[in-house]
């Protein structure tokens, strides 16, 4: 099978407002791809309905073949928007807990890369800072040989050196057979490391094209055609 | 070591190739010699794996380079080869230079006045 993402006319009302409104979506395997809009264009809602922690109100939605659920659990890693891990827990705990919960979780990986970042695995996670709670999360995500990775603004909270470091992770790590998609206001940070774009706008898939497309076409960067399209 | 220079409002690739066309023309990586591995020139250059796949594989096509069947990619060893590409990016940049002499109101003859000048400044400094 070629798609790792398939999305046919899928929608998600939240009473009136159109969440989703009607996307239709293929992601081919091995790919990394950029999920942009403005707040409230959908991505979120597309993640989280890719993770069954949403259901659509109509439209098909298909990861390697499976409905959301536990089939999908499996090959999915998810990075939310927001910090779920608990804050009693160690470092080197919330990595056990990883290790248990998930097959595919690579711990050689996940020490490997908090030792980069100078994250010290006896720490307890409260007494962490926000960027760093961030690092982690990261890393538990990224530890993963998952088919596909959703990373919900994986960037936004650390710093431009640590930010250089993670993409750099992303790159590393990326296997052919895997597809990345990242959500993210931070464009100009991530573009060069983009095979793909999908432009959100209120709920709708205004544009899909390679990086490259839009650059031969248009002339300017994602981050420029982005400024223009969603100008305020 | 010498800086990946990839411009915003171009395509990602074609500046790949250029860049690496001027890494073995000013001997970065020098003739015949073996190149990094694909994830490792992604890296270092910062861009997605598929696009430098694409650039490589652009440059395997025109014999710039070439793939050892098991051992990986490598410079040509063909000294002209290399010659004429770096003969094709002087021309580019010289383009590039008559263009924006131009936009500043020089004609020809000018500016191949103030060439041989300069040229001259320099042999005497």
């Amino acid at each position: 099978m070629h798609n790792i993402l398939e999305c046919e006319n899928l929608s998600k009302y939240f009473g009136p407002v159109k969440a989703l409104d009607s996307v239709t979506l293929s992601i081919p395997k091995g790919r990394i791809v950029g999920l942009l809009g403005p707040n409230g264009s959908g991505k979120t809602t597309l993640i989280k309905i890719c993770n069954n922690l949403l259901t659509p109100t109509s439209g098909k939605i298909r990861i390697g073949g499976f409905e959301p659920g536990i089939e999908t659990k499996k090959i999915v890693s998810y990075l939310p928007e927001k910090n779920y891990l608990n804050n009693w827990m160690k470092v080197s705990e919330i990595l056990n807990f990883f290790r248990d919960f998930y097959d595919d979780f690579n711990m050689d990986k996940a020490y490997d890369m908090l030792g980069k970042l100078k994250i010290d695995a006896n720490t307890r996670l409260k007494t962490l800072s926000k960027g760093t709670k961030e690092k982690v999360q990261l890393i538990l995500v990224m530890s993963r040989e998952a088919q596909l990775y959703l990373l919900d603004e994986p960037i936004g909270g650390v710093d431009p050196a640590a930010r250089d470091y993670i993409l750099e992770t992303i790159i590393k790590n990326y296997s052919e057979n895997a597809t990345i998609i990242i959500s993210t206001h931070l464009i100009s940070d991530i573009e060069k490391i983009l095979d793909d774009i999908v432009f959100l706008k209120d709920g709708q898939v205004i544009l899909t094209k390679t990086v490259d497309e839009v650059r031969d076409e248009y002339g300017k960067s994602i981050d420029a055609l982005f400024r223009e399209v969603f100008r305020c | 070591m010498m800086p990946w220079d990839l411009k915003p409002d171009r395509p990602i690739y074609t500046q790949l190739i250029e860049q690496l066309e001027l890494k073995i023309c000013s001997g970065v990586y020098p003739l015949g010699s073996k190149l990094p591995s694909v994830r490792d020139l992604a890296q270092e250059a910062s861009v997605n794996p598929n696009t430098m796949q694409r650039a490589l594989a652009k440059l395997e096509e025109t014999g710039l380079i070439y793939t050892h069947r098991t051992s990986g990619r490598f410079v040509t060893e063909d000294v002209k080869m290399v010659q004429k590409v770096k003969e094709k990016l002087a021309y580019e940049l010289i383009q590039e230079f008559l263009q924006n002499m131009k936009r500043l109101g020089f004609d020809e003859k000018e500016i191949a006045l103030i060439i041989t000048k300069m040229a001259g400044g320099a042999d005497n400094a």
